[in-house]
């Protein structure tokens, strides 16, 4: 009896040990997963930032796209752009709706720049201002860029902008000039200091929860896990553009 | 001999005509143009960028090459980081108290721009002007206590103790 | 057959100073317009985040592939050995270099940075057929300029061949390159097709060679110079030819698409519900620039030079018309995102595009044209471009 009582007392304390070790360890483990780039590294192939959007969840919310005007300066986040009519103001991100011809559903959903893995604007642009950083976000190098349009004419989502006149008091987080060609970048700014773009950041604080975003090439990070589960379509898939941003519900 | 007196005369008077201008340089700046002051002096301790004379001379250089490292890869170091610079060099005008824009004599990059003729596109996109333009210098609040949190002279961050002239400087708050 | 003479034109009449006058105020406006929109940005424009190219891009495009179909007389000349087109081979290489110069000129002008001209000189992205064409456009002009030296100079006459088919081959390349500036776009229903590259060449075909015909039949009447009525005849069958060839293309290029009910909505746009494209295509480019030229060249107008120099601007002012609608048409239809819903947006998504060409666009581009025309015109002057003579018995290798 007495040696049970050991063993059990012997059994416990080294339950508890365990646990005790596993709970140290633990923030190291998931630590790992969401461990900031140092500032002095360049981007990695070995990540591929996305997002998933779930359309179900939209309706006639506009958090997205106010959040990204007032991280980036545009619309409705800077007094920039009084000249240029309703048709010639940048738009990074706009809510779409679709009502089905056939059926009558209505669906909304948010689009902005895809981040194609092949982008037909990379492949258009000239001076090569156009272009796939390592991490798969698409970028507009606009100290290159000469305002020739044509990565907006090969767009197919629509997503560039051209900016018509002069600008002032720009974000700095967010440099954007007349004659240059912008759009999305995915907060690059904020995802490069282990951040989430603004747009994800609003819809979670929303309490929406529409929008995750994460490492594509991760198979154990959240966005991953819920495309292996819910499927995430491409808009226009055909294209065969291999988006970076999928949508749920479309 | 009287022609020889005249002509060393003449002589003479030339000389110190053609050294007047260049009293203009009698006080200490380094040419016609007045550079406006920084918010803070780099020391030798807590050093900044570059010698002046070398960043007077290769700013762009470093800055073209910095800028494709930062978009183009990600590199987001503040060493040469344009915003960085603008935190620091872009101050108040003393006797205004306005923030000056690209283009004024008064902004640090274009006192100089303006005077060499060199234009530069750079604000076009860019802010010229540091993002906090309220910061404001007040006499018993360390100057230096950045809303960058890892600005490198942060004094209060830093558990250095701080050399003599780096210690001038905080109190002083870089003024002279 | 005789030697053929070459000599500058007198070029000091009052017609003559003229004419330069009134190009020169063109392309004063068109400078103006340039600074105009430059300064201000583009918002003085009409142009905006969904017609992104519009009036000068028409021009600046027209310009571009009539230059390369310009230099066709040379080519067939040089290539194909016609010698009754031999006299006119200086005269096709100035004018293609200068509308080329014209459409180049109203293109980088239009640009949101045309200060960064050298980079887009220094910077290449070679998965870019924008980028290619930078590269045919500059080549173009060395080789048409090196085929000149050779035909202008009796001393290199026998590079004259080689130089020749180095010219034609770069055109067809340098066109096939314009037309896959459209022809590579998968985004948009109006254009990734590969019949946008052929199509493109035979309307360089066609405008140029409209354009060639209206020059050279303007400089022997202004300069009193005999034009005989066998090189005329020609020349304006030809041109009938090239303008039924495009006109093969263009159904091709429509009835494909018609059969693909994917493509039925862009489709019933051009071809019916597009309002003023619509028009402008009916009337515009088909029954104006096609089939009325055709009649005037073919029928019992043909020997008429009035009547063929008519046909002549009818041609181009259809050609400008084909370009707008292929350009400004292509971007006014909708992106098909989702097929199948309607689609609406704050960014104009899912409806036709509104779009009218602006005053500064407009004169941006016809500074194009005075460019080019000026180019001509002092060129003539300058250098030995122009035979003498060329009535029936000093050209035709067949006249008795």
């Amino acid at each position: 009896m007495d040696k049970n009582m050991t063993d059990l007392a012997r059994r416990n304390f080294f339950g508890k040990a365990a646990a005790a070790a596993g709970l140290a360890v633990a923030p190291g483990v998931m630590l790992y997963e969401v461990q900031a780039r140092p500032a002095d590294q360049a981007a990695s192939s070995k990540v591929r930032w996305g997002m998933l959007i779930d359309t179900t969840k939209c309706n006639d919310c506009n958090e997205c796209v106010t959040a990204c005007q007032t991280e980036n300066g545009w619309g409705a986040g800077s007094d920039n752009e009084q000249k240029s009519s309703d048709r010639q103001k940048a738009q990074w991100i706009r809510k779409v709706k679709l009502t089905d011809k056939q059926t009558g559903h209505v669906q909304s959903l948010p689009l902005m720049c895809q981040h194609c893995e092949t982008p037909p604007c990379v492949d258009v642009c000239p001076t090569g201002a156009s272009m796939k950083r390592a991490d798969g976000i698409v970028l507009v190098d606009k100290h290159i860029c000469i305002g020739c349009r044509y990565c907006m004419m090969a767009c197919p989502y629509k997503a560039r902008s051209f900016i018509h006149e002069d600008l002032h008091n720009q974000k700095v987080v967010a440099p954007r000039g007349k004659g240059t060609v912008e759009s999305c970048t995915m907060c690059v700014h904020r995802v490069d200091k282990d951040g989430t773009p603004a747009c994800v950041e609003a819809c979670t604080k929303a309490d929406r929860n529409a929008m995750v975003f994460g490492d594509l090439n991760d198979p154990n990070s959240t966005i991953s896990m819920r495309l292996k589960e819910f499927g995430g379509e491409q808009i226009r898939a055909d294209l065969g553009l291999n988006t970076g941003v999928r949508y749920q519900g479309l | 001999m009287l022609l020889r007196q005249l002509s060393k005369r003449i002589l003479v008077t030339a000389g110190l005509l053609m050294v007047l201008p260049f009293s203009i340089n009698a006080d200490e700046q380094a040419g016609p143009v007045e550079v406006p002051k920084a918010r803070a002096k780099a020391t030798q301790e807590f050093g900044c960028v570059a010698p002046v004379e070398e960043m007077r001379k290769s700013h762009m250089q470093k800055l073209l090459h910095k800028r494709d490292k930062t978009l183009r890869e990600g590199v987001r170091t503040k060493d040469i980081s344009l915003a960085e610079c603008i935190d620091c060099h872009v101050t108040k005008d003393e006797k205004t108290g306005a923030m000056p824009s690209f283009g004024d004599d008064k902004h640090f990059c274009s006192s100089c721009h303006n005077y060499a003729a060199v234009k530069v596109d750079c604000f076009q996109c860019h802010n010229d002007k540091p993002e906090n333009q309220n910061y404001k210098h007040s006499l018993t609040d360390n100057p230096l206590k950045a809303h960058h949190k890892d600005l490198a002279l942060n004094v209060e961050a830093s558990k250095k103790s701080l050399n003599k002239e780096t210690l001038d400087v905080v109190t002083s708050g870089g003024s002279k | 057959m005789k030697n053929v003479q070459y000599l500058e034109i007198e070029g000091n009449s009052k017609g003559y100073l003229a004419l330069l006058g009134f190009l020169g105020l063109i392309i004063l406006g068109a400078l103006g317009a340039f600074y105009y929109m430059e300064h201000n940005g583009h918002w003085v424009s009409n142009m905006d985040n969904q017609i992104v190219w519009g009036t000068p891009h028409v021009f600046a495009v027209f310009l571009i592939v009539a230059a390369s179909g310009a230099l066709n007389v040379a080519s067939i000349s040089s290539v194909f050995n016609k010698t009754a087109y031999k006299p006119l081979a200086p005269l096709s290489g100035l004018l293609a270099l200068a509308l080329l110069a014209g459409g180049l000129m109203v293109l980088v002008l239009d640009l949101g940075h045309p200060d960064r001209l050298i980079v887009a000189m220094t910077y290449y992205n070679f998965k870019s057929i924008f980028a290619w064409n930078i590269i045919l456009y500059n080549g173009f002009f060395a080789i048409v300029a090196v085929y000149l030296w050779m035909t202008m100079d009796r001393t290199m006459a026998k590079y004259k061949k080689a130089a020749g088919i180095t010219a034609f081959l770069w055109r067809i390349i340098l066109t096939t390159g314009t037309g896959s500036i459209f022809g590579f776009l998968v985004a948009r229903q109006g254009y990734d097709a590969a019949i946008m590259a052929p199509m493109f060449i035979i309307m360089s075909f066609s405008f140029g060679l409209a354009i060639f015909m209206l020059v050279l039949m303007a400089s022997y009447n202004w300069t009193g110079r005999p034009l005989g009525d066998a090189l005329v005849k020609r020349l304006k069958n030809l041109l009938g030819v090239f303008v039924a060839a495009v006109l093969y293309f263009v159904m091709a290029y429509h009835l494909t698409n018609l059969y693909a009910t994917e493509h039925h909505g862009v489709e019933a746009f051009i071809l019916r519900d597009g309002g003023v494209y619509t028009q402008l295509f009916w009337f515009g480019q088909i029954i104006m620039g096609s089939l009325v030229p055709l009649a005037l060249l073919y029928g019992p107008t043909g020997s008429n030079r009035k009547m063929i120099g008519l046909a002549s601007v009818l041609i181009i002012l259809g050609g400008l018309i084909q370009m707008y609608i292929i350009i400004i048409g292509g971007q006014a239809y909708p992106l098909e995102m989702f097929p199948g819903k309607e689609v609406s947006s704050s960014f104009f998504d899912g409806i036709v595009n509104v779009y009218s060409p602006s005053a500064p666009e407009f004169f941006l581009g016809l500074g194009g044209i005075g460019v080019a025309l000026i180019a001509v015109a002092l060129g003539v002057k300058v250098l030995k471009f122009l035979p003498t003579s060329l009535a029936d018995e000093d050209v035709d290798p067949h006249h008795k």
